[in-house]
């Protein structure tokens, strides 16, 4: 009969008691950091809540998407910076992936010059600090550019001076609202006819131009529409009033300032993505596709990007959630955006345990339901695999 | 045999004059079809159109070492916004007088890298080379033996950009591997928390760290205690690296076949052992370059200490230009700075590069 071992030479308990160990650690750490919390605030009379959030906020914010006031609540000011987040993070997504990816093709030219002109934009980008960027726009902004009266004029109703970037827009019209309906139906028509072809494919080897006849329609029934309501071509141009501009739309310097910092320093990792992906596929893929006889668009549409998509998918959605998170530098060069708002209501209120829990929070549900998404897009991507 | 007669036989063709040489070149590599041919064009144009007037303003019509006034009259650059309050810059508002010791702490530190790049000198004497540099370091910085004290909140400018990314980095890089190895680990509860933090940290901002180090932890810690700023910052900067470092290193930890995880546990090597000997070494070397990508990362972040007033090389830049005597050189400024921090960056990267060739064992 084996003599009966020690509970520390048996490694089931072991373990069992180490887990104890760290769990009783990391509570006990936390209970005495509450404790002592709690007794601060009640020391300096802070209510704990999130009540303040009811109360008037008194302050301005410099831009924002939907209407608010400073006798609007804290609540709404943060609902404002969160929407403003929301919307530097879109465009600047977007925006990223375009110039990311034509860079990261750039840097794969055949073309000496090309090729070397992007490792450099590459290179340059990825090793300056984003915020040493961003300040860097912001004072382009208003040391170089001159004022209203002496706006920069690059292209026909197209403005830049100190007080950001004036636009000439299409003059509102009835015939809007149908052409992005029509817009969005384009859309649906599309995704339609691209199931439908995938099936005609699997099932008698026939391909269909998916990608030019979804674009011919989405560019072709919003023309429709428009033709229909008379083809109405005025245009809100801005134009000078005193010391500012009037009419057109107009972005204010620090959103651009922000987006421009956020989307060069970004796609400069995209680009280098890109290029690994493309990468990775490898020479024989190519060779094989074409020895069967496929020409260069359906290489490229049917054997080389649904495998480099699969290598780029997963890094480039942590650089979009990067951009996100980026995007609260925003509050080093005043733009509004959440963080922004909420270090602002800590000044006032000294609700900083909120404050920052907030902060928190609106981050991870951002990030959380990012890579929600594109674990569910990556995992759609990698059954093509047969 | 004369190899002359064999070659008198035959008749050698030069190859035509548009295929090697430069115009070869030319036309492989940047006319090689119409489409690039068009691309080149447009290149040249943009290039054309930028460069001369920016190096017109960088060069040319620029002022080097001026005063502010001098620098009013010019179309150009005045670059003397640097030499003139290089002072400041560089080491913020550390006494005057003592600021050889700043500049005598960096020199030191960048010895100390510079002794530690070559691989011949990794040996045993590098820990106890390095504790008595950073001791020496810490007495030059605070003072104190002798030297007058300088408190934490005077360190400025490009020493505690430095301090910070080389703490940052130090303390982050063990700290990771430890909780990679707590993610894989067998236990549930040591790997639940180690997840919640990874997924926790790697889902904020790190500004949200920062703030939470500068507004909200003083309240977490009992009356009467407090711990300096800096350092409270230093501790974001790690914690949050550290969840970076993780998953990178994870990454490592999952490449390695497990006959490698096997064949330690069948020598006897209990978990340490194996770690140490077999698993770790396979596994950081395997991730070199994004580990050196996040410390790159790390490097550039510490940037962001600016937004809660620590005073970086960044801050006593910009509190530079808020002199009015020196408002409207931003672009000389920040551009400058960006050529700081790009030197810094590419070195690294440039140094894990060679580093991952060195360290290349495989076949």
């Amino acid at each position: 009969m084996p003599s009966a071992v020690p509970f520390w030479r048996d490694p089931a308990k072991r373990a069992i008691v180490f887990q104890i160990v760290a769990l009783l650690l990391v509570f006990g750490i936390a209970y005495i950091l509450f404790s002592n919390t709690q007794a601060n605030l009640q020391r300096q009379s802070i209510a704990t809540g999130f009540g303040f959030l009811q109360n008037e906020s008194g302050f301005e914010i410099g831009e924002s998407v939907i209407e608010y006031s400073s006798a609007d609540t804290y609540g709404r000011a943060l609902l404002a910076g969160a929407l403003n987040t929301l919307k530097v993070s879109f465009i600047g997504i977007i925006l990223t992936t375009i110039l990311g990816v034509f860079i990261g093709i750039a840097r794969l030219s055949r073309n000496w010059l090309v090729s070397r002109l992007s490792a450099v934009f590459i290179e340059v980008m990825q090793n300056i600090p984003v915020l040493l960027q961003l300040f860097f726009w912001y004072a382009i902004f208003y040391e170089a550019f001159p004022s209203p009266r002496q706006a920069l004029n690059p292209l026909p109703g197209l403005f830049l001076c100190n007080r950001g970037l004036i636009m000439a827009v299409p003059e509102s019209h009835a015939a809007h609202l149908p052409m992005i309906m029509a817009f969005l139906a384009a859309l649906a028509l599309w995704w339609g006819l691209a199931r439908w072809a995938k099936r005609r494919l699997d099932l008698t080897g026939l391909s269909f131009p998916v990608v030019r006849v979804g674009l011919g329609l989405s560019l072709l029934l919003p023309a429709l529409v428009w033709l229909a309501y008379g083809s109405p071509i005025a245009l809100d141009v801005p134009s000078l009033q005193g010391f500012n501009f009037t009419g057109g739309i107009s972005v204010t310097p620090e959103f651009s300032a922000l987006l421009l910092g956020l989307v060069f320093y970004t796609s400069a990792f995209v680009a280098e993505i890109v290029r690994a992906g493309i990468q990775a596929v490898t020479r024989g893929q190519v060779e094989a596709a074409m020895s069967i006889g496929l020409r260069p668009g359906q290489v490229l549409q049917h054997v080389v990007m649904p495998q480099a998509l699969r290598v780029i998918i997963p890094p480039l959605t942590s650089q979009m959630l990067n951009l996100t998170k980026n995007s609260s530098l925003a509050i080093a060069i005043g733009f509004a955006d959440f963080v922004s708002v909420a270090n602002t209501t800590i000044n006032q209120t000294g609700q900083a345990i909120e404050g920052v829990a907030l902060i928190m929070a609106v981050y991870l549900c951002f990030s959380l339901s990012t890579s929600v998404f594109m674990n569910w897009y990556n995992k759609r991507m990698a059954l093509v695999e047969r | 045999m004369n190899p002359q007669d064999s070659t008198a036989t035959r008749e050698y063709l030069k190859p035509p004059v548009t295929e090697v040489g430069v115009i070869g070149w030319v036309r492989q590599n940047l006319f090689n079809s119409l489409f690039n041919s068009i691309l080149t064009l447009l290149a040249l144009y943009g290039l054309y159109m930028t460069v001369p007037p920016l190096f017109k303003w960088a060069f040319v019509d620029s002022l080097w070492f001026s005063n502010a006034e001098a620098c009013r009259d010019i179309e150009g650059a005045c670059w003397s916004i640097i030499p003139e309050n290089a002072r400041f810059i560089f080491f913020g508002f550390f006494p005057e007088d003592q600021q050889w010791r700043s500049f005598t702490a960096m020199i030191l530190l960048f010895s100390l890298v510079f002794y530690t790049q070559s691989r011949r000198n990794w040996n045993r004497a590098l820990f106890p080379i390095w504790t008595c540099g950073l001791v020496v370091m810490g007495w030059l910085m605070h003072g104190g033996l002798g030297l007058p004290v300088v408190e934490t909140s005077k360190w400025s400018g490009l020493p505690l950009t430095l301090m910070l990314s080389l703490f940052g980095m130090v303390g982050a890089y063990p700290l990771g591997i430890l909780l990679a190895l707590g993610r894989r680990s067998k236990l549930p509860a040591i790997k639940s928390l180690c997840v919640i933090y990874i997924e926790l940290i790697r889902g904020v901002p790190l500004i949200s760290m920062l703030f939470m180090s500068s507004i909200m932890f003083p309240l977490f810690l009992p009356e009467g205690i407090n711990i300096d700023k800096v350092l409270r910052a230093q501790v974001a900067i790690i914690l949050f690296t550290a969840a970076y470092i993780a998953e990178v290193v994870r990454g490592g930890l999952q490449a390695i076949p497990k006959g490698q995880y096997e064949a330690a546990d069948s020598l006897g090597l209990n978990y340490s052992q194996a770690m140490r000997k077999v698993i770790l070494p396979q596994a950081l070397k395997i991730v070199i370059p994004p580990t050196v990508g996040i410390l790159i990362s790390a490097f550039k972040d510490t940037s962001l200490v600016v937004i809660i007033a620590l005073y970086d090389v960044l801050k006593t830049t910009k509190v530079t230009l808020s002199n009015p005597q020196w408002m409207g050189f931003s672009s000389e400024a920040y551009l400058s700075l960006a050529l700081l921090y790009f030197i810094f960056c590419y070195a690294m990267s440039s140094y894990s590069r060679k580093l991952e060739k060195a360290l290349h064992t495989g076949h």
